[in-house]
């Protein structure tokens, strides 16, 4: 079969010829808000899921008037599936300080964190030593930007943003009500700008090639590559930066052991993907957005464990204080365990599907929003394995 | 070896005598006590001028400042699906075999604590886990095993 | 600085409102009331529990109406399908998690979850039960308070409340996800920890998860003993509050309705707190003019000034958590409550001939922390118990209901004498500010021979909602025995809430401030707004409550507690003076200090 499949090179390549330190020190020296017009010219929109055009989350920061602002590289890579920021964050990381850098000059910044999950914390001290050095090229180029590290210690809902803002002031990692958004008042409740890791590279590589060229790639709706992290079975299990806006049948013809039965796109909080419907899925954001965990399971692999194994994690992962949330995850696993045992009949089903409803529009955060996405798409798709 | 009130003084000076301090002194504390104990969460209200239940509360938000105590050596297994379909079972099978503890406890002589762990960010390496900061990806059972002898070595050692 | 006017709709209806409203205040100023279960006007926005949700025209999700404020153009649907559908979950999804045995709980009928499972008609559970057994088992280490975790829907008024408005954080939010819940510093028992038993998070818990540990029982048997001679004391904010929760309207006085209704309740006696609070003024003046003499005249380097109020029980226990070195700042009196089953169970016993191991003194109050102060070991020096049981306000109105009695129609009545003779004086130490208004009135007049200089002697600076109020009186003209203070200008501050207390404590500590005299009450608004007053409060109702106060007070024929009749009486046949060493023995007692956590 064809494969149009395109595999790219932006994030992890090195070129000797223009370092992350030369991108930072040349683009500074060019007017900020020509800047921001590249990067919404490049159409990026945040890597880390949700998919806000980073360009536009720049300006809405510059244009705040406050002494103090912050630059936040959100590297709280918790989503089950996921595991590309480790590898960026381990292999390139002088890209993400660029980002951070070109971040604080453009929004007016003077200070950067970068917030690991402590899950990573064997990347703590080679990434202080890289830090240390970066810091002080900036110091002896006059850029007035300072970058520090921060730890998590295990909690999948920091990587929300305002959860991550909570967890940096010493505080329960609890999401904020919003608005005010981050740009307003985020960390210390000054304006924040808190991206992925993903997508600081990306700023630092469209700094150095241009809009132009991060443009070609991709479709009108997402523009650009972007990491996917693949594993499950696949014989070739690992990172990959592909174009986005592809079909997931030849995503599947690439990395699937021929035997594929479900693809779940975005990891554990995402949508699954049955092999009847590889063929009209695109992954992008005018399909299915991820945040690059693509899990493939074959048909050897029970549908009830997938789903019981995500309901687990967000039960315990929750944070716990909104309803639907907190209850609603519980309920939701409880809910197929019961209809698993005969306790409940299967059209119990229904009334949970119902309830993902309410969680997708009630719950105070991301997390308890899309749990309904795995749940939904499991069920729909996947019906007589939860309940046989 | 400090006491535990010298060394939550230490990580206060070091990080700053405001509640922005608070993950990495109790972070801090965990690096060195493995745990959190009455003593240090008091401790750490005192020197930060906290309430002692908001330090607790805000401790047992994360997974990772356990306030229970463990052994020197925290294991904590993947339990994510992509591990869990890469034989996580039987890794924590012959750990908890081999260190005759169930997940959630701690050896006897306070060296080991077998736990279980939300994704760990290494699932094209299933299944994994981390010892302490170090991570093991690509276990087998046999691996697993020979790694925690290392460690029960390195203990005998010391 | 006048705020933009925003316009928006809200159910289709327009209307303007001030930036930064929220949709569920502008939903108010429209009559649409939106239900609400971890909004509480006293408290921060949380936005966590989502009752509140309501559907805004053109956005992906329903948004929290208590915490999103309006914005221009917005159209707001409070009851759309979407709503009810998601109000319909939450509501459904809390009661899985709840323990529903509504009958059995003490606070059926006064649920907020229970209200709206009731307007939402909730029928059979669609959803699984997820209590927790565990969660069954009742805190009842407390003599106080009742924690009951498995009532508990995680809104978080409690810990809000603890933090925010009390400054204890005995209460915190701990673990997450399905382990989430609410407790203590490594979940200890109550009465281990920092609570400082004010109650105040009862008054804000929407269900039964916070309530008071109730002894009408415990009353009823004792009023039914034949061999028990059964007094009762009425704490002063208990006449202006009481009527709340026998359908009357708030802010109405209802004194001597009380007063009939404890008569017919069965009480052998009913006497009044505010005659000890006369005598706690004559003790406590006498005490702050003793202390002043001796830093001004005598150079004492070991007195200790400010000298602090010591009515308040809830106050005294977080003192000796969290201040313990200000503990010789407090006054050593007792407070009301105590001084009067002290001299109940001597004095007054004596002259009625009952015997002390036969009387029973029942207290009403407005607090709870008086549950705990009447079995605190100091508090004995009658020889028995001073104090045996006390009830809030609230339990003695479920007492008049168990006893069938129709409050409204109640022909008011007399306290007894002795024992029973007021001041207005006495009356306002029910608000914040009323101890130390009541002080003045007496000292001023005893060291100068006049009347405070304020018309109809209402103290005016003393009086108010602000957090901390501070005032200055000049001592001018004074009689030669109080010479030394002449010209002096007496600095007072006054701080309710123990928020507020604690902001003025380290005022104190750092000596940035040169008080005489404070007044703290734990709670906000003083007693009025005590634990264990009647459900909902609000600053709206506070300040009726305290209204009516003050009415009381202007309406009394004696307005000064050293004019109180039965308070000399009980000088000249039994105390002798004021700090002498009778009161020593009954009226003052010390302070320990305690663990902070």
């Amino acid at each position: 079969m064809e494969n149009n499949l395109k595999k790219v090179d932006i994030i992890f390549e090195i070129d000797d010829k223009c370092t992350p330190l030369d991108v930072v020190v040349k683009t500074l020296k060019r007017p900020a808000d020509e800047i921001i017009l590249d990067l919404i010219d490049s159409g990026l929109k945040g890597r880390g899921g949700a998919g806000f055009p980073t360009g536009l989350k720049w300006k809405f920061a510059r244009n705040e008037d406050s002494d103090v602002k912050y630059v936040i590289c959100n590297a709280d890579e918790g989503e089950p599936g996921t595991f590309k920021d480790r590898e960026i964050l381990d292999r390139v990381p002088e890209k993400i300080f660029t980002g951070m850098a070109i971040c604080g000059y453009v929004v007016g910044a003077k200070e950067g964190y970068i917030y690991l999950r402590g899950e990573y914390n064997f990347l703590l001290k080679p990434l202080t030593k890289k830090l240390e050095e970066y810091n002080l090229f900036l110091k002896k180029n006059n850029i007035d930007f300072n970058i520090y590290l921060k730890s998590g210690s295990g909690a999948y809902v920091c990587g929300e943003e305002s959860a991550l803002f909570e967890s940096m002031e010493g505080k329960r990692g609890e999401p904020r009500n919003k608005p005010p958004y981050p740009t307003v008042a985020g960390y210390n409740s000054k304006p924040t700008v808190i991206n992925n890791v993903e997508t600081l590279v990306y700023t630092t590589m469209i700094c150095r090639i241009g809009p132009e060229k991060f443009r070609e790639l991709g479709t009108k709706d997402s523009r650009g590559s972007k990491v996917f992290s693949v594993s499950g079975d696949t014989p070739v299990p690992g990172i990959y930066e592909l174009e986005l806006g592809m079909p997931l049948h030849e995503f599947v013809n690439e990395f699937g052991d021929g035997d594929v039965k479900a693809v779940q796109v975005g990891g554990a909080s995402g949508h699954c993907v049955p092999r009847k419907k590889f063929n009209d899925t695109i992954i992008g954001f005018e399909g299915i957005p991820t945040g690059g965990s693509m899990m493939i399971f074959n048909s050897s692999r029970s549908m009830y464990n997938v789903l019981h194994d995500y309901l687990e994690f967000f039960a315990e992962e929750s944070c716990g204080q909104c309803t639907p949330c907190r209850v609603g995850c519980q309920q939701l696993l409880k809910g197929i365990e019961a209809v698993k045992k005969g306790e409940r009949s299967p059209a119990y089903l229904d009334d949970l599907k119902k309830l993902t409803g309410t969680m997708k529009i009630a719950a105070k955060c991301g997390l308890g929003q899309s749990v309904g996405n795995p749940f939904n798409s499991i069920i729909d798709n996947f019906r007589e394995e939860i309940i046989y | 070896m400090l006491t535990t009130e010298a060394l939550v003084k230490e990580l206060v000076e070091k990080n700053g005598k405001t509640r922005n301090s608070l993950m990495p002194v109790l972070q801090g504390i965990v690096q060195k006590e493995h745990y959190l104990s009455e003593e240090a969460l008091l401790s750490v209200a005192r020197e930060l001028d906290l309430s002692a239940a908001d330090v607790y509360g805000t401790a047992s938000f994360y997974t990772f400042l356990d306030t229970v105590p463990r052994g020197k050596n925290i294991i904590r297994v993947c339990k994510t699906i992509t591990c869990h379909m890469k034989g996580k079972d039987e890794v924590i099978k012959v750990l908890s075999n081999a260190l005759k503890v169930k997940v959630g406890e701690t050896t006897h002589d306070k060296k080991f604590t077998l736990l279980t762990a939300n994704c760990l960010g290494w699932c094209h390496k299933g299944p994994v886990m981390l010892v302490n900061d170090e991570i093991y990806p690509d276990l087998t059972p046999q691996k697993a095993l020979e790694i925690i002898e290392e460690y029960a070595k390195e203990e005998k050692k010391a | 600085m006048s705020k933009y006017l925003v316009n928006l709709k809200i159910n289709n209806m327009p209307i303007a409102v001030e930036e930064g409203t929220t949709i569920l205040e502008a939903a108010k100023k429209l009559n649409f009331r939106v239900p609400t279960l971890c909004n509480h006007p006293d408290l921060t926005v949380a936005g966590n529990c989502r009752v509140c949700v309501v559907e805004v025209k053109g956005a992906r999700l329903l948004a929290a109406a208590c915490a999103t404020p309006v914005s221009e153009g917005m159209e707001v649907f409070t009851n759309s399908e979407k709503v009810r559908v998601s109000r319909k979950h939450i509501v459904e999804l809390l009661l899985s998690e709840h323990n529903a045995d509504c009958t059995k709980c003490f606070k059926n009928g006064h649920c907020e979850l229970q209200d709206l499972a009731s307007e939402y008609r909730i029928g059979d559970h669609v959803f699984l039960d997820l209590v927790k057994p565990e969660s069954k088992i009742q805190d009842i280490s407390s003599p106080s308070i009742v924690k009951d975790d498995s009532k508990c829907i995680r809104c978080q008024r409690c810990v809000r409340t603890c933090t925010e408005l009390q400054g204890v954080s005995a209460l915190a939010v701990i673990n997450k996800g399905d382990h989430q819940k609410i407790s203590t510093f490594l979940n200890k028992p109550l009465h281990e920890v920092v609570c400082t038993n004010c109650g105040q998070c009862i008054n804000r818990c929407p269900t039964g998860a916070l309530t008071e540990r109730n002894y009408i029982e415990e009353v009823w048997n004792a009023i039914y003993n034949p061999s028990k001679f059964v007094v009762v004391q009425t704490a002063p904010a208990t006449r202006i509050a009481l009527g709340e929760d026998l359908g009357i309207q708030v802010g109405e006085r209802v004194t001597g309705k009380m007063v009939a209704a404890l008569k017919k309740l069965g009480f052998n006696k009913v006497l009044d707190t505010d005659f000890t609070a006369d005598l706690t003024i004559m003790e406590e003046g006498t005490e702050l003019l003793t202390r002043l003499k001796r830093a001004l005249v005598d150079k004492d380097e070991t007195v200790v000034l400010p000298m602090m109020t010591s009515c308040s029980p809830g106050w005294i226990k977080f003192q000796e958590h969290m201040y313990p070195e200000l503990l010789d700042n407090l006054s050593t009196c007792k407070s009301p409550q105590q001084m009067f089953g002290a001299v109940a169970k001597t004095y007054y016993a004596d002259k009625i001939n009952i015997k002390a191991q036969d009387m029973i003194v029942v207290s009403i109050m407005p607090c709870v922390a008086k549950k705990f102060e009447c079995e605190r070991p100091e508090m004995r020096d009658s020889g028995y118990q001073d104090v045996d049981y006390v009830l809030t306000t609230r339990e003695l109105a479920m007492m008049i209901k168990q006893a069938g009695i129709d409050f409204d129609k109640l022909e008011d009545e007399h306290y007894d004498s002795i024992l029973g003779e007021s001041t207005g004086a006495a009356v306002i130490f029910g608000a914040t500010g009323g101890v130390m208004e009541a002080a003045l009135r007496t000292a001023y007049e005893i060291v100068t021979g006049r009347e405070v200089p304020f018309t109809n002697l209402n103290i005016k600076p003393v009086r108010g909602m602000e957090g901390i109020k501070e005032a200055s009186i000049k001592i001018k003209n004074v009689k030669p025995e109080w010479s030394f203070l002449e010209g002096v200008e007496l600095n007072v501050a006054i701080a309710h809430g123990l928020a507020n207390a604690r902001a003025l404590m380290e005022k104190v500590k750092k000596g940035e401030a040169a008080y005489h005299f404070i007044e703290i009450m734990g709670c906000p608004g003083g007693c009025l707004g005590g634990g264990g007053q009647p459900i909902p409060t609000s600053p709206e109702i506070r300040k009726k409550r305290a209204e009516a106060i003050y009415s009381e007070d202007a309406e009394m024929t004696i307005r000064k507690s050293h004019e109180n009749p039965e308070v000399a009486e009980i000088y000249s046949e039994f105390l002798g003076e004021p700090l002498g060493h009778k009161s020593h023995d009954l009226l003052h007692t010390h302070y320990k200090p305690r663990k902070r956590y």
